[in-house]
C-alpha cells in the first residue's frame, strides 16, 4: 500500500507553504479584498508563475514542468490554506485542464506555452443565470463560428484573456474558446460573496470562437472538466480547512473565559474535534480523487464527486465554527476568519454546488450497479 | 501513489492466499448473528488451525507462537482470512488486550502457562474493566481487592463488573480493582489476572435493549486470588490499564450492519414518492451520497493508516476517527431505511421485513456501538486532548481520597 504523496512531493508541498507565507500572508490578500479596483495580487501571480506552478502539470513539450496532478493538488492544498487571491483555478484547473483534455494541437501549442509562464489568464463561463443550468435552459449560441449569448457570474471574467465557453451550435451544446479582448465582448464586474476572487457579467455579440471537443459534447466536456477541477479544488478547500482549525485552536488556547481557556471547555473540545473528523474524511477522499485524476482512472466521476461533497462539508463546516470559536471578535472585517468563510462560499459553488454533485454522485453509483448486475 | 503491496507485502499475501486456499473453512457454521455464540466448536477449531501455522497472532514473537510479523502483514492477513466463510472470533478482547497484558507484566511460569492455550483458542480470557459506577471513567472503580489477614500474601475480591463482553463463555479474565481508598482514585488501583470458573464469580448475561445477551454482570463474592496474579506493581493498576487499552480501538472493530450499498439496494426495490422508487427521492439520494462519502472517507483514512505501517510509520491520529463516524452512521442509515418502509417499517420480524430485518436490528444495536469502546463523548475528548493538545477536563477528584469522592448514589 501506496497510499500517499511521496516524499518529494510532500517537500514540494513544505516549499510552496513557506514560499506563501512569505508571499502571500493574509495582510496581502486583504489588499485585494479592500480594494473594489484590485481583482486579484498581480505580484504573486507573477511570483507563482516563478516558481513553475501553474505549469506544474502541463508537459514539457508545451512549455510546462511536466511533473503531474499529485504535485499540483499538494500545491493546491496551499494555495487554499493561504487564501491566495489569484486565478489559479480558473486558469490551471479550468483552461489549461480543458485544452489538455480535448485541446486539438493547435490549441495546445497556442495555450498551453502562455499558461505555463503566467502569460494569460483563463476563465470557465457556463453560468447564465440562477440555478442549474441544462441542456434545455442553455442561451449563449454559436452561429458561423460567432458567438452571442450572456455568461453571469464568470469567475475571473473581468481579469481573464481566454475564456471556455459552453454554447450551443445547430441546437447542440458545446465548448468553445473566445479570446475576452476582442471588442465584442463587454465584460461588467459584479459584486461577489469573496471579494478576493473576482467574477464578472461576460456579454458576447458575435464574438469569433474556435470550438474545443466534438460538437454536441458540451455538458459532457464540461463534466469532465469540473470532475478534474474538482480534484484539485477539494485540496484547496481542505487546505483552508485544516486553516480553520488551527485558528480556532489556536485562539481557543488563548482566550480565557470564567478564568480559564475557552480551550478547556467540552463545548469547544467537542467541537474542534468534530472540525477534525471533517478535515481528515475531506483529505482522505481527496487523496482518492488525486490517485484516480493522476492515473485517469475510470473511477475519478466518482471519486471527485466524493472529494467534493466531503471538502465542501468540512471548509463550510470549519470556516462557520471557527467564527464562532472566536465569538464576537470573529465576527469583525480586521480578524481573518470571514476570509475563510467567503472562501469556503466561492470554492463550494464555482464547479457547482454540493447539493448537484450529490445527484451526481448518486447516479455515477446507480449505473455502476447497473453495470455490475 | 498507488493501492499495491510492496514486493515483500505481496509475497507474504501469496503465502496466506495459499495457506487459506488450502485450509480455510468452506462455508460458514454457526449463526450468522454477531452477538451470537453458537459457532464456539468451529471457532476454537479454525483458531487452533492458525495457531499451529503461526497466523494466530502474527506480530507476536516467536517463541511465544506468532511469526515476529509486522502489522502490514497481520493486516494482509485479516483482508485475506475476511475473504472466507470463517466462524465468528471470540479470541479477539482476549489475544488483542488481555493476554499482551499478561505478557508484559506476569512471571514466566504464568505466561507459560497462559499464552500457549489462548493462542490455540482452547482458553478464553475477558477482560473486566467497567462498573455500573464507572464506565468512561473506570479509574472511578469500586470493586475492591483487600489483603487476606493470614500471612499468604492472598487477595480477597468483592463487587461487580459490568458490560464485560464474552464473560458467558470465557475461562479467565483480567480485573481492575480498589486496593487502597486512602488515596486519589487513580492511585490505588492494582490488576489482577483471575479464573472466571471460581465458584466466587457469578456471570449474568445482560439482556440489552436489541435483544441479544452478548455483555455480562460479573459478580464476584469473596473470590480469593494470589498475590502472584497480580499484573503489575499494588497500586499501579491504572498505568498497567494503559497497556490494555492501548489496543482497545484496535480491537473493538467499526460498524458491523448494513451499508449504504445495501441501503441503495433497498431503496431501489421500496416504493417511494408519487410512485416512483424510494431512490428517487432526493432527500433518499441526498442521504445516500453523504454516507457514501463517508463510508469512503474511512475507507481511504485506513488506507492511509496502512501505508504508514508499510513504511514502517507509527499510523497518525487519523486512525481515531472511524468509530465516531460508523456508529453515527450506522444509526442514521438504519433509520432512514425504516422510515423509508413508511408504516410497513413498524414490522420488525426476519421473515416480513426487507434484508431479514437488518436494518431494524442496526437501529437497535446502533445506540450500544455508540457507547462501547469509548462513548462519542469520550471520543472528542481523545481527540481534542491526544489529538489537537487542547486542555484535560477540570478534574475535581484529582486530589481527593477515593473514599472522600462525591459519587451521587
Amino acid at each position: 500500500m501506496n497510499f500517499d504523496f511521496s516524499d518529494d512531493q510532500k517537500f514540494l508541498k513544505s516549499e510552496a507553504r513557506k514560499f506563501l507565507e512569505a508571499n502571500s500572508p493574509t495582510s496581502r490578500v486583504r489588499k485585494v479584498l479592500d480594494d473594489d479596483a484590485k481583482a486579484y495580487d498581480a505580484d504573486l501571480w507573477k511570483a507563482v508563475a516563478g516558481q513553475g506552478w501553474l505549469g506544474a502539470a502541463i508537459p514539457e513539450e508545451h512549455g510546462g514542468l511536466g511533473l503531474g496532478h499529485l504535485e499540483l493538488c499538494v500545491i493546491a492544498e496551499e494555495l487554499g490554506r493561504a487564501v491566495a487571491p489569484i486565478p489559479f483555478a480558473s486558469t490551471v484547473y479550468f483552461l489549461a485542464e480543458a485544452i489538455m483534455l480535448a485541446g486539438n494541437d493547435e490549441q495546445k501549442a497556442y495555450l498551453l506555452p502562455k499558461i505555463a509562464a503566467g502569460e494569460i489568464i483563463g476563465a470557465i463561463a457556463t453560468s447564465e443565470g440562477p440555478g442549474v443550468l441544462n441542456a434545455s435552459s442553455l442561451q449563449a449560441s454559436v452561429a458561423d463560428g460567432k458567438l452571442t449569448g450572456v455568461k453571469i457570474p464568470v469567475t475571473d471574467g473581468d481579469i481573464a484573456n481566454v475564456a471556455l465557453v459552453l454554447a450551443k451550435e445547430n441546437g447542440k451544446p458545446g465548448l468553445f474558446l473566445a479570446e475576452l479582448s476582442d471588442a465584442s465582448v463587454a465584460r461588467e464586474a459584479v459584486k461577489t460573496l469573496d471579494p478576493t476572487r473576482d467574477a464578472a457579467k461576460l456579454t458576447f455579440k458575435d464574438t469569433p470562437v474556435r470550438r474545443v471537443g466534438n460538437a454536441g459534447e458540451g455538458f459532457e466536456l464540461v463534466e469532465q472538466i469540473f470532475d478534474r477541477a474538482a480534484v484539485l479544488l477539494a485540496f484547496e478547500q481542505t487546505g483552508g480547512a485544516d486553516r480553520c482549525l488551527e485558528m480556532a485552536k489556536e485562539y481557543a488556547m488563548e482566550r480565557y473565559a470564567f478564568g480559564r481557556v475557552i480551550a478547556s471547555y467540552q463545548a469547544i473540545k467537542h467541537k474542534l474535534a468534530d472540525m477534525y473528523v471533517k478535515n481528515e474524511l475531506s483529505r482522505s477522499n481527496a487523496y482518492y480523487g488525486a490517485w484516480a485524476l493522476n492515473t485517469n482512472a475510470p473511477e475519478l466521476p466518482v471519486a471527485a464527486s466524493a472529494a467534493r461533497i466531503a471538502a465542501s462539508e468540512a471548509y463550510w463546516f470549519g470556516s462557520k465554527e471557527n467564527i464562532q470559536t472566536h465569538g464576537g471578535i470573529g465576527f469583525t472585517w480586521e480578524m481573518d476568519c470571514h476570509l475563510h468563510y467567503r472562501r469556503s462560499r466561492q470554492l463550494s459553488l464555482v464547479a457547482g454546488a454540493p447539493r448537484v454533485w450529490k445527484e451526481r454522485l448518486v447516479s455515477h453509483l446507480e449505473r455502476r450497479n447497473v453495470e455490475a448486475a | 501513489m498507488d493501492f499495491n503491496d510492496t514486493p515483500e507485502e505481496a509475497a507474504y499475501r501469496k503465502q496466506v492466499r495459499d495457506w487459506l486456499e488450502a485450509n480455510a473453512p468452506k462455508a460458514r457454521e454457526g449463526s450468522a448473528d454477531p452477538e451470537a455464540s453458537d459457532g464456539m466448536a468451529a471457532s476454537k477449531a479454525w483458531q487452533a488451525k492458525k495457531a499451529a501455522a503461526g497466523y494466530a497472532c502474527i506480530t507476536w514473537p516467536k517463541e511465544w507462537g506468532g511469526q515476529g510479523g509486522t502489522p502490514v502483514q497481520q493486516v494482509i492477513f485479516n483482508q485475506e482470512e475476511a475473504k472466507h466463510p470463517i466462524p465468528g472470533n471470540p479470541f479477539q478482547i482476549g489475544l488483542g488486550m488481555c493476554v499482551p497484558t499478561v505478557m508484559t507484566f506476569a512471571d514466566e511460569e504464568t505466561k507459560k502457562r497462559f499464552v500457549g492455550p489462548a493462542l490455540r483458542g482452547e482458553e478464553i480470557w475477558s477482560q473486566l474493566f467497567s462498573e455500573p459506577s464507572g464506565g468512561s471513567d473506570v479509574a472511578a472503580s469500586r470493586t475492591k481487592a483487600e489483603r487476606v489477614d493470614d500471612g499468604s500474601g492472598d487477595w480477597v475480591i468483592n463487587g461487580q463488573k459490568v458490560w464485560t463482553t464474552g464473560a458467558q463463555f470465557s475461562d479467565y479474565g483480567i480485573v481492575i480493582v480498589r486496593t487502597n481508598p486512602d488515596v486519589p482514585k487513580h492511585k490505588g488501583l492494582t490488576m489482577f489476572w483471575l479464573d472466571l470458573k471460581d465458584p466466587g464469580v457469578e456471570v449474568k448475561p445482560i439482556h440489552q435493549m436489541s435483544g441479544g445477551s452478548g455483555f455480562n454482570e460479573v459478580f464476584f463474592t469473596n473470590v480469593r486470588v494470589k498475590d502472584s496474579q497480580r499484573l503489575g506493581a499494588e497500586g499501579d493498576g491504572w498505568k498497567v490499564s494503559l497497556v490494555t487499552l492501548m489496543n482497545e480501538r484496535l480491537a473493538v472493530g467499526g460498524a458491523t450492519g448494513a451499508g449504504w450499498s445495501q441501503f441503495m439496494e433497498a431503496a431501489r426495490k421500496t416504493p417511494g414518492l408519487d410512485g416512483a422508487s424510494a431512490l428517487q427521492d432526493q432527500s433518499v439520494r441526498e442521504k445516500l451520497a453523504d454516507w457514501y462519502v463517508q463510508a469512503e472517507g474511512l475507507k481511504h483514512t485506513r488506507n492511509r493508516t496502512m501505508t504508514a505501517l508499510s513504511r514502517g510509520q507509527t499510523p497518525g491520529p487519523e486512525s481515531s476517527i472511524g468509530k465516531i463516524i460508523s456508529a453515527v452512521q450506522m444509526q442514521e442509515l438504519a433509520n432512514t431505511a425504516v422510515e423509508m418502509l413508511d408504516q410497513y417499517g413498524i414490522i420488525n420480524d426476519e421473515d416480513l421485513a426487507p434484508l431479514s430485518a437488518a436494518f431494524h436490528w442496526s437501529l437497535m444495536f446502533a445506540p450500544g456501538l455508540r457507547i462501547a469502546g469509548g462513548t462519542d463523548e469520550i471520543l472528542r475528548n481523545i481527540i481534542a486532548e491526544r489529538v489537537l493538545g487542547l486542555p484535560g477536563d477540570i478534574r475535581v477528584d484529582k486530589d481527593v481520597a477515593f473514599k472522600d469522592m462525591p459519587t451521587g448514589r
